[in-house]
């Protein structure tokens, strides 16, 4: 019998189309330029998809992630935590926590590694034009929120009044302290808790939304009327603030979470990031509030 | 649609012309369980003798021949600092795959579904589904099948050919262009209206033979309803978490990614592994977090993903019905009667 698959038409491996079979495990090569240490726990790095045509067409969206690779160790998705409009030049926060992440933790500036993607939804963000913004970020979750505050950065004109809210535990876990001025510099108004202060800490203590209480103090009621959210952060975290948030009458619609599942392929197929039964890689990562709400386990 | 009839011992010949240029797999058997009867599997076939047409059903789906357990994604060639991946889609000649259920070919098309028809579709699986010649066969339903529930008791489509056994010929359903020419390799003749008043006559009293019968009526609405309720947990402490009713499960697709450093340093590979979402360490994240510990938050995943998630995807359950996973089932947890505790029946 005749081979039925002419497959040498079907996979062309420098497509950049979906449907495409050889899409499936195509790997960029990157470089890690750079790495910045942020945290005890926490380092940023800057990594570079080593062709420049490759770098140029990868484009992506604030909240999409990739998959990292490191050739014999294992592959991991992370959160994009650079601006869209850095394309293939992307920078990723990760937290020394697993096999993969403590092994990159000691891998030199100059390494390859391999990227697949983007992956996943993305925050709306030009949905979200002329309307105000709260950015809200617990912990870790800030990685994938810099790459939306990057944008609003990047097109600040389109935004109306925007507010960052960050709490962590402990002062020394808070990330990107060096850009919090930037981001003030270009009239967002920044937020800082943290839950136990240390003797040198002078911003506020608590918890985010006790923060929340107060800027919903400060501001009338037709303010959340064109006010959209988006929260990262731990689920009890995000289940709290944007329960705050509909008390404001803000439609759960326009809240936007961003969930964190373990994810071998990133394509919808091998079925880690389940959450009840919904893919997280493909319906998500990021989903609106109200999807959340109704999804099986997710909170 | 095509149909034809041949005699009986037409089919030996059939058989010789496909295994003698062609990988022939096909239900055989390989032994006796622990009550006397035989046990069947999907193998290698050689010679037509070899071949039990009247097998029941296997113990383990033909999936090892499309999704295997264990299977090599790509390797890398690591150099100082640097790699190069080799991709490998593991292209095999086409298999004849000889004697499926219904069951096991509806199997097929619900895997296509989301391995093929999705926005990324799987290479490794493709090169062997696109490469399969599938040669159905009718069968006499088991105590514990309850396909004709799942709506997988006939196959409408993703097969070559389809045989029905009538006795002392086969009527037989053409749906490619390769099998009608295949078939002229022996001598089939136009079934007249006697072989299709015989053909209606087997299928009603297969129909009637089905003992086991699964209530699916507004069931992913039941399931979202009952997603707290306790018999999740009367089933989860009876289920051990091993993983077997994934192994067995026609449909079960879930993997693991796996890659290993050789021991020279020099090379890396890349394997994904069949998982099991009953196993502890499914959704378990860096760091240690794991969304599902509990047996029995595993075991209600499962079902939701079969009978709800995949229901509201593709408007079908993952379940065929076979009833492999309760026959193999060490805790004797069976789909049926698991679905009745939760629709709120007695078991």
């Amino acid at each position: 019998m005749e081979n039925r698959l002419a497959f040498n038409d079907v996979v062309d491996p420098k497509h950049h189309r979906k449907n495409d079979l050889g899409f499936f495990e195509y790997t960029y090569k990157a470089e890690i330029t750079s790495i910045h240490r942020l945290t005890g726990m926490e380092n940023l790095y800057r990594i570079q998809i080593v062709n420049p045509e490759d770098r140029k067409s990868f484009t992506f969206q604030p909240g999409q992630f990739l998959m990292l690779e490191l050739p014999g160790i294992g592959e991991a998705p992370f959160s994009i935590s650079s601006s869209p409009s850095r394309h293939g030049d992307v920078e990723l926060c990760i937290r020394k926590a697993g096999n993969l992440t403590n092994f990159l933790a000691r891998v030199p500036r100059g390494a390859k590694v391999g990227i697949r993607g983007p992956f996943g939804t993305s925050f709306p963000m030009e949905k979200m034009y002329g309307q105000n913004l709260f950015l809200i970020a617990g912990g870790l979750g800030l990685a994938p929120l810099r790459s939306a505050i990057s944008y609003v950065q990047e097109n600040r004109s389109h935004f109306n009044n925007v507010d960052i809210i960050y709490g962590t535990k402990e002062p020394s876990q808070l990330l990107f302290t060096y850009q919090y001025d930037l981001w003030t510099a270009d009239d967002i108004t920044l937020s800082i808790t943290v839950d136990k202060p240390d003797p040198s800490w002078k911003g506020e203590v608590g918890l985010i939304t006790g923060i929340l209480e107060r800027i919903f103090s400060e501001r009338d009621d037709s303010f959340f009327k064109n006010t959209y959210a988006i929260v990262c952060g731990p689920p009890v975290m995000f289940k709290f603030v944007c329960n705050m948030l509909t008390q404001k009458d803000i439609p759960m619609e326009k809240m936007f979470v961003s969930l964190e599942r373990r994810m071998h392929c990133g394509m919808g197929k091998c079925c880690r990031c389940n959450v009840g039964s919904t893919y997280t890689c493909l319906k998500g990562p990021v989903f609106d509030y109200w999807t959340v709400m109704n999804l099986k386990e997710a909170i | 649609m095509i149909f034809k009839v041949f005699a009986k011992e037409e089919l030996r010949s059939f058989f010789d012309t496909l295994a003698s240029s062609n990988k022939v797999v096909g239900p055989v058997g390989i032994g006796k369980d622990r009550h006397g009867d035989t046990l069947f599997a999907f193998e290698d076939v050689d010679r037509f003798g070899d071949l039990r047409l009247d097998y029941t059903t296997t113990r383990l789906p033909a999936k090892r021949f499309f999704l295997p357990f264990r299977e090599s994604m790509a390797s890398f060639s690591l150099e100082k600092g640097d790699w190069k991946k080799d991709i490998s889609y593991n292209i095999d000649r086409p298999h004849i795959f000889f004697g499926l259920h219904p069951c096991d070919i509806n199997a097929l098309n619900k895997l296509d579904k989301v391995l093929l028809g999705s926005a990324y579709p799987m290479p490794y699986y493709a090169v062997k589904r696109k490469n399969m010649f599938i040669i159905g066969i009718d069968c006499t339903p088991q105590p514990y099948c309850f396909c004709r529930s799942m709506g997988s008791d006939t196959a409408l489509h993703g097969f070559d050919m389809f045989l029905t056994d009538l006795g002392d010929r086969y009527f037989v359903e053409i749906l490619s262009d390769s099998a009608y020419n295949l078939l002229k390799n022996i001598r089939t003749s136009d079934p007249v209206e006697g072989d299709h008043v015989h053909y209606m006559k087997v299928v009603s009293e297969k129909t009637r033979k089905f003992v086991t019968r699964v209530d699916t009526t507004d069931l992913t609405k039941i399931l979202d309803m009952e997603f707290q309720s306790d018999v999740w947990k009367q089933w989860g402490d009876r289920c051990l978490g091993c993983g077997t009713c994934a192994n067995v499960c026609p449909t079960c697709y879930c993997y693991n990614v796996d890659e290993s450093v050789d021991i020279s340093l020099q090379r890396a590979t890349k394997d994904k592994m069949l998982y099991s979402c009953t196993v502890i360490d499914f959704a378990q994240v860096a760091g240690g977090h794991n969304f599902r510990p509990e047996r029995h938050s595993r075991l209600k995943y499962r079902y939701y993903h079969k009978h709800r998630g995949f229901v509201e995807a593709y408007e079908e359950s993952l379940c065929v019905g076979c009833g492999r996973c309760g026959e193999s089932c060490l805790a004797g947890i069976t789909v049926p009667e698991v679905i009745a505790s939760v629709r709120g029946e007695e078991v």
